[in-house]
């Protein structure tokens, strides 16, 4: 672990340290306090695999897990999440191997641009973590934070329906 | 090839890299030492600027340098041109107006750019903007086109009288008057189809660089096709050739032909960097998106159809004013007349066609082609018009349709607006389409939904499309070192999953597996020439380009076979990936035999290099189509709408890859149902204020808004391609307005509600229900 974040660019003194742990690894930035967590992890940690589509909380394409929980990245500051795991679309899947959300997206071709599709698979892994939607109108109505103007929807709705199937079935 | 043969539901080759946030879009790239650019706007629609003031601005720590249309000027930076050269009925050519790209002492619309401000971060770029002082005049303003046209309207430009840019038709106006007088019924329509953002989830960006020593600019910017950029920004606005422009496209996230235009701060950036010496981006934030992408529709149409005793249609009349905001991007003026009439005529056995088009200025943003570009507006006009006309002649509306449909037997079928159809069989698309939704069975489904005291509604729509776009496409096949095969190709994916399709179709070609196939996009310095993607050209343009390619490839490799192999060329067959002498089994597979001859010439010894490029002409257009067929559910308590059912019969030709296809066609429902039932573009008339400027005021369709779409391919092979292949990317889009729109109609004419215009929102459809004079 060391300092990562050049405080490159920034001018005022009101640089201030945070240590996050980033898809298992601690990282410590030096941002200024009113740096959202969404520009921490594109500008200062070179995560740019979060997107951002609105940066006002009305998109859902810089959702991320933060302990466990999806989130507006774009809508928190990092330095509220001192010491918080952290895990973008990144820390999702293995290397070299697809996590179980990520196949269900292609073999359902559940997008077109790809650019909402990190957002769609994070907020998707933490539906599935909270159990709540069962139905596929269930899935539509608690994915509705995440917009895709390719319109990738229905396909989007499948593969997470199988993919929470898969969830279940396994050991 | 099994794992890429044609026609088959083969998964995207795009797909893991995109998945894992690996993908590269262009804000993603972050070269050392750059700086960010800002855009100081316009907060008038209409104002003449007395002064502005930098000074404060320069002295915020990390500020770079501060712009204005003043120094643009001093260094002979051209606007940004149209390109679309047009006639006016009277033989006059259309008004022709400037468009700087920082303003000239003037601003003309909300989000006019005024200023760039250069910094080390966006934060201090920004809080400079703040600083600079700018004295506004303001002035009138006008949003509404029919207003525009009236004769005390503000003139957004002095000199451009009546806002008219252009009054331009088409059609044979005295047969069209003459089969109007000898109808037996007119049924006339007004609609308006309503502006639309284009709001792809990927906002605009640029990053430029120069190089002073070779005086070359590297543009990494997500377009449609860098070259349209490339062609104008040199020696149009920088007054160099279009070489000196490397235009590099990276990863691109939605376009829906918003993305294939010169903007200004395409322009800026590389005024920037080359004044600077340090690369300079710019990400359009989603609230200056709203104010700086290009829009799509606003158009306000009377269309009349006449009809004989029988119900044939004899001839459709139209006029229509489109709204062509303040300036002219690149293709504004041909959107409403040269694409969108040139569908007028439909599936439909019209004697006669006649259209009248008329272009307007006003205060608001640009309009130029959104997914679909006219054709939308067209098919929307006549399938709305279909349904006013089944409704006054009380014939069924499918029976309307059918007895008017072109059949497979007048193939090729000339228009009236000069289109020659090449094939297309719609009664049986159209019949396909009505098993599938269960057309029949609606009466019960209704029956239940008024139970629960909805009103259902039915709607259809057969729409018919011309893919268009620029007429030639380049590939080019390359074996590479490390055996893969390489494939450099002219158009631009911005998300369509050409890469797979093209990869399917070089395997298919060369026999080689798809994964030695890979395709290369997006870089004018490597692909000297493209036609980029817009108008859902793609597969049937570049297709046929890989087409030509590959057999050459063939031809060489055939010449290169008969030397190593030491046979005759005219002994040596080419199939399933191997060359081989006829009658023997002696042979060399396609890779091996390039790399051959790349391992000959580098050792100075003679080979063939297999390596080609081919030019592909592109001279007919395909025509798309099918039928669309919704069921809405209203509630008419509180006049929410919901789409319960939706199912698409479509002819898109030969489906080389059904998946992908499909995937087209839900994206353009989406889009169409948006356009339909949420998407409202709303100035304020008096201030030109968009009040609709962020996601929660403007309404994309989310995911529980939209039902299954079902969509059934019935492929009619198209005739003037090589591959049959007719173009899927924009026909979603087309079908689905008229279709939701004529099933509400359905669903309110019950209660008297006989016209409603797009976007049906709740609380329009709450207000015709209420002053609905309530029927039995
Ligand atoms: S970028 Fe965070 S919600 Fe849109
Ligand atoms: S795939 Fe393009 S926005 Fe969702």
């Amino acid at each position: 672990m060391g300092t990562e974040a050049s405080a490159a660019g920034v001018f005022s003194a009101a640089v201030r340290p945070v240590t996050l742990s980033v898809n298992g690894a601690d990282r410590e930035l030096r941002i200024a306090p009113w740096t959202t967590l969404l520009d921490g992890l594109r500008e200062y940690l070179g995560l740019t695999g979060t997107k951002k589509g609105c940066d006002h909380g009305q998109c859902g394409a810089c959702t991320v897990l933060v302990d466990g929980v999806r989130i507006n990245s774009c809508l928190t500051l990092a330095v509220m999440h001192e010491g918080a795991t952290i895990r973008t679309i990144e820390g999702i899947g293995a290397e070299g191997a697809l996590h179980p959300l990520q196949q269900a997206f292609i073999d359902h071709d559940a997008f077109q641009c790809g650019y909402c599709t990190p957002g769609q698979i994070c907020s998707a892994t933490g539906l599935i973590a909270e159990g709540r939607a069962r139905t596929p109108e269930e899935i539509r109505e608690l994915m509705s934070g995440n917009l895709c103007r390719c319109g990738a929807y229905p396909n989007i709705v499948a593969a997470i329906e199988h993919a929470m199937r898969v969830a279940e079935t396994a050991p | 090839m099994t794992t890429f043969g044609l026609a088959q539901p083969v998964r995207r080759v795009e797909d893991p890299r995109l998945l894992k946030g690996e993908g590269r879009y262009t804000d993603d790239i972050q070269p050392a030492g750059q700086l960010r650019g800002v855009v100081v706007r316009s907060p008038y629609a209409a104002a003449r600027i007395t002064g502005i003031r930098t000074e404060e601005a320069l002295k915020v720590p990390g500020v770079a340098a501060v712009y204005t249309g003043a120094d643009l000027k001093t260094d002979g930076i051209g606007g940004l041109p149209c390109l679309v050269p047009m006639t006016n009925r009277d033989g006059s050519h259309r008004a022709n107006v400037p468009h700087p790209v920082l303003a000239d002492g003037a601003v003309r619309h909300v989000g006019d750019p005024v200023a760039f401000v250069v910094a080390e971060t966006v934060e201090a770029a920004r809080d400079a903007a703040e600083l600079i002082e700018i004295d506004y005049d303001g002035l009138s303003a006008v949003t509404d086109p029919e207003a525009a046209l009236k004769a005390d309207a503000p003139l957004v430009w002095p000199d451009v009288s009546g806002n008219q840019v252009f009054d331009w038709e088409i059609g044979d106006r005295a047969k069209t008057e003459a089969l109007f007088a000898q109808a037996a019924r007119v049924t006339k329509l007004r609609i308006v189809n309503n502006r639309v953002v284009v709001a792809s989830m990927e906002a605009r960006a640029a990053l430029a660089e120069y190089d002073a020593s070779s005086g070359r600019w590297t543009l990494s910017t997500n377009t449609q096709g860098g070259w349209l950029l490339k062609d104008q920004i040199g020696p149009e606005v920088f007054h160099v050739e279009a070489d000196k422009f490397r235009v590099i496209t990276p990863d691109v996230g939605g376009g829906f032909g918003m993305k294939l235009f010169l903007y200004a701060e395409h322009v800026l950036t590389c005024y920037a960097a080359r004044k600077l010496g340090r690369p300079v981006k710019w990400t359009s934030d989603r609230s200056e998106a709203f104010l700086c992408d290009t829009h799509g529709r606003d158009n306000v149409t009377e269309g009349e159809i006449a009809t004989d005793a029988d119900g044939r249609f004899l001839a459709l009349r139209t006029r229509n004013i489109a709204n062509m905001g303040a300036y002219l991007s690149n293709f504004g003026p041909y959107i409403p007349t040269f694409a969108g009439t040139g569908v007028l005529a439909s599936v439909y056995g019209f004697q006669s066609v006649y259209a009248n088009v008329v272009g307007v200025f006003t205060n608001t943003v640009p309009v130029d082609a959104y997914r679909g570009a006219g054709r939308p507006e067209s098919n929307y006009l006549v399938e709305r018009l279909i349904d006013e006309t089944a409704r006054a002649l009380g014939i069924d509306r499918v029976e309307l349709r059918r007895r008017n449909m072109v059949l497979p037997t007048q193939m090729p079928h000339q228009t009236p607006v000069g289109k020659t159809y090449d094939s297309g069989d719609f009664l049986r698309v159209l019949d396909a389409g009505l098993a599938r939704f269960d057309w029949a069975g609606f009466d019960a489904r209704r029956a239940q939904a008024a139970a629960r005291g909805k009103l259902l509604g039915r709607g259809l729509s057969y729409y018919l499309e011309a893919t268009g776009g620029a007429p030639s496409e380049r590939a080019e096949i390359r074996f590479a070192d490390d055996g893969f095969v390489d494939v450099y190709v002219g158009t631009q994916s911005t998300g369509q999953g050409h890469e797979t399709a093209y990869v399917q179709l070089t395997a298919d070609r060369l026999g080689v597996d798809g994964s030695r196939v890979r395709i290369r996009q997006g870089d004018t310095d490597t692909i000297p020439v493209g036609g980029g993607t817009g108008g859902a050209r793609s597969l049937y343009s570049e297709g046929q380009a890989i087409l030509a390619t590959a057999a050459t490839v063939i031809e060489k490799g055939k010449r290169a076979a008969s030397e190593m192999l030491e046979a005759a060329p005219a002994d040596i067959a080419f199939a399933a990936g191997r060359f081989s002498i006829v009658g023997t089994d002696r042979g060399v597979d396609i890779l091996t035999l390039a790399a051959e001859q790349h391992r000959a010439i580098r050792e100075g010894r003679e080979g063939t290099i297999l390596d080609t490029a081919e030019v592909a002409k592109v001279d007919a257009h395909t025509f798309p189509n099918g039928c669309h067929l919704a069921e809405v559910e209203v509630d008419p308590d509180t006049g929410h709408i919901e789409v319960v059912r939706y199912v698409v019969s479509d002819d898109v030709g030969k489906a080389i890859n059904p998946l992908i296809v499909r995937g087209q066609v839900h994206g353009g429902v989406a889009q169409g149902i948006g356009q339909a039932v949420f998407e409202h573009t709303v100035f304020d008339p008096d201030s030109g204020q968009l009040l609709s400027g962020s996601f929660m005021d403007y309404a994309l369709p989310r995911a529980g808004d939209l039902p299954d779409i079902d969509v059934d391919l019935v492929e009619v092979p198209c005739a003037t391609n090589p591959l049959g292949v007719k173009g899927a990317g924009e026909a979603g889009a087309v079908g689905s307005p008229p279709a939701v729109m004529n099933a509400i109609l359905d669903a309110l004419s019950s209660r008297g509600v006989l016209q409603l215009d797009m976007p049906a929102t709740p609380a329009r459809v709450w207000e015709a229900l209420q002053a609905a004079p309530r029927a039995a």
